[in-house]
């Protein structure tokens, strides 16, 4: 993990939309008057033809996604996470994942790293929202490498997807090199000592925690869980039975989200205790995003704080 | 089979308004009301106007269809099976656990349904990114959408008005089945709509007011669409709910309840 270079995911979405739109002539993008936020305005400046400014009206985005879909665009919709899970929650439902269309939902500013803009920006129930629709596949991508290969690979993979994506720029994890698969984990380390499953934008806490525990001679493996739903249940169980202390990190309620799915998995399969990290059944607050990450007490001290 | 005459068209209706008697009172739910309403305009579409083939229901260059009003599903379904997209016997299964045809439509079960509707004030930005992408491909298609006048009670319903405008989609033709009642009662009691005609005239819609039992108002209407450039077209059909049974015309209880034995002979009897 390179701590020197941090990448926003929103940053790397709207560049390999745009990269994938040279290639691929079906891919149309849609956004609800933020395309200057969630970076989509990349893609526009590229392809005006196969860019729609829907305006502030995200029902209707999401609508037209699906009419794209149906006829065979792959359309990539985005908006703040807040507005594209909660304010056309009915529609993804309804003319989305129902009909089983191919649409794109690439959400950004999730989670209270949204900062300033406080509690109704911030978004911390889409996950759990999301992860209930069947037909939906849920990722949550942890920096720039991932993410690039998330947006290309939800691009070959037909049916509708969530990808939740964030504002604050975090480290670049891996090396350009990783395989990454739809559904399956990326363990990081052997420690024996604990397993952290971390989502998005705290995995980099996660690791930074991972080292400074190892200096204090506990070992603990680190496990990137970008797809929510499918979730990885071979990858939690072999975690759960490796390592003596289970904790799920997310920048999102611990009510529905990850720390969720993993019980869910191990109280069917293996339980065990869960220690779930996340905002505490709350909602956000206005401060820089790192402050708030220390408030809501996800940074790498806290869940050092939670294994000595 | 190819477009209809005109003069057969009235018949065809005929047999779709008893398919919708048939599969309500077979499946003892339903909504006969706004699916009698409304039999008149998709006979047109599918009989006359629409450019589709029941042998190649997926034809990339056909034109669409979305039922905005997914609950008039009886009338679709019968339209469909009328047209031969899929066998009439399939009819009477309507909402049954085996049936391909689901209490509102969908698209993945049934022939010629292009799209999954139910949850009302959906089908305008479905219509609309149809359309859209008609236009992306150059395919020349163009897109239907049938909503209806409590329906459009919906704010989506205003957001993709103003989409249908701002993108000029000319090959969009939308329909206001204008039958007056909602479940509660009159639409102008409940929550008026009106003036409708003038409201999608304010978004910049083309508007033509109709008698939606008319059959040559609603072909000359589809027609006029055909030619307007550079912006969408708002058909305002005024109907009447349960059209063609004489106990279900203009009662709001017709909406959503299935006629008895004694009323479903008596209906198909008018029907005759």
């Amino acid at each position: 993990m390179n701590l020197d270079i941090k990448i926003a995911t929103r940053e790397s979405y709207g560049k390999t939309v745009t990269k994938l739109g040279k290639d691929n002539k079906n891919i149309v993008v849609l956004d609800a008057d933020l395309a200057a936020a969630t970076k989509t305005e990349i893609f526009k400046k590229e392809f005006p033809d196969r860019f729609f400014d829907m305006g502030i009206s995200e029902q209707d985005m999401i609508g037209t996604a699906a009419g794209l879909a149906a006829c065979g665009k792959i359309p990539y919709a985005s908006t703040f996470a807040v507005f594209a899970t909660g304010r056309a929650y009915d529609q993804i439902r309804n003319s989305v994942c129902y009909p089983n269309l191919n649409v794109k939902i690439c959400a950004t500013h999730a989670g209270v790293t949204v900062g300033e803009d406080g509690a109704t920006h911030q978004m911390l129930e889409d996950l759990s929202l999301m992860r209930t629709l069947p037909n939906m596949t849920v990722m949550c991508t942890s920096d720039d490498i991932s993410t690039k290969w998330a947006v290309e690979e939800i691009s070959k993979y037909k049916g509708p997807v969530y990808l939740r994506l964030c504002r604050l720029a975090s480290p670049v994890i891996y090396d350009e090199n990783q395989k990454f698969e739809i559904g399956k984990g990326v363990q990081i380390g052997d420690g024996e000592d604990a397993t952290i499953f971390a989502t998005g934008v705290v995995v980099s806490e996660a690791i930074k925690a991972q080292e400074i525990l190892k200096e204090k001679g506990i070992n603990v493996r680190v496990v990137d869980i970008h797809t929510i739903k499918p979730i990885d249940k071979e990858l939690i169980i072999k975690c759960a039975k490796e390592t003596d202390k289970i904790i799920t990190i997310e920048d999102h309620s611990i009510i529905g989200g990850l720390g969720t799915a993993v019980c869910e998995v191990l109280s069917e399969e293996y339980p065990k205790k869960v220690i779930r990290m996340g905002v505490n059944d709350t909602f956000g607050k206005s401060a820089n995003a790192n402050v708030l990450l220390k408030y809501f007490k996800l940074t790498a001290e806290d869940i050092v704080e939670k294994l000595i | 089979m190819g477009r209809l005459k005109k003069e057969e068209l009235p018949g065809i209706t005929r047999e779709i308004r008893k398919g919708i008697i048939e599969s309500v009172y077979n499946a003892k739910s339903g909504h006969p009301g706004g699916s009698l309403s409304c039999a008149d305009i998709l006979t047109v579409l599918y009989f006359y106007q629409m450019n589709i083939n029941p042998e190649n229901p997926d034809a990339k260059e056909r034109d669409r269809f979305v039922l905005s009003k997914g609950h008039a599903a009886p009338a679709l379904y019968s339209t469909l099976a009328n047209r031969g997209f899929f066998d009439k016997s399939e009819l009477i299964n309507l909402r049954k656990i085996d049936s391909i045809l689901q209490g509102h439509p969908d698209m993945n079960k049934i022939p010629g349904v292009d799209m999954t509707t139910g949850s009302l004030g959906q089908g305008l930005s479905i219509a609309n990114g149809m359309a859209i992408s008609s236009k992306l491909n150059k395919e020349g298609y163009r897109v239907y959408c049938l909503l209806g006048d409590g329906e459009i009670q919906e704010g989506q319903v205003w957001e993709a008005a103003m989409s249908a405008v701002h993108y000029k989609l000319d090959n969009l033709c939308i329909i206001v089945d204008n039958n007056n009642l909602q479940i509660d009662g009159k639409i102008d009691d409940v929550m008026s709509p009106y003036p409708i005609d003038k409201k999608f005239e304010s978004f910049g819609f083309e508007v033509i007011n109709i008698d939606g039992h008319n059959y040559d108002e609603i072909i000359k209407a589809f027609d006029v669409a055909k030619q307007i450039k550079g912006r969408p077209t708002a058909i305002i059909a005024k109907t009447i709910k349960g059209k063609g049974v004489s106990f279900m015309e203009n009662q709001a209880g017709w909406h959503g309840k299935a006629p008895n034995e004694e009323q479903y002979l008596e209906a198909l009897k008018e029907l005759a």
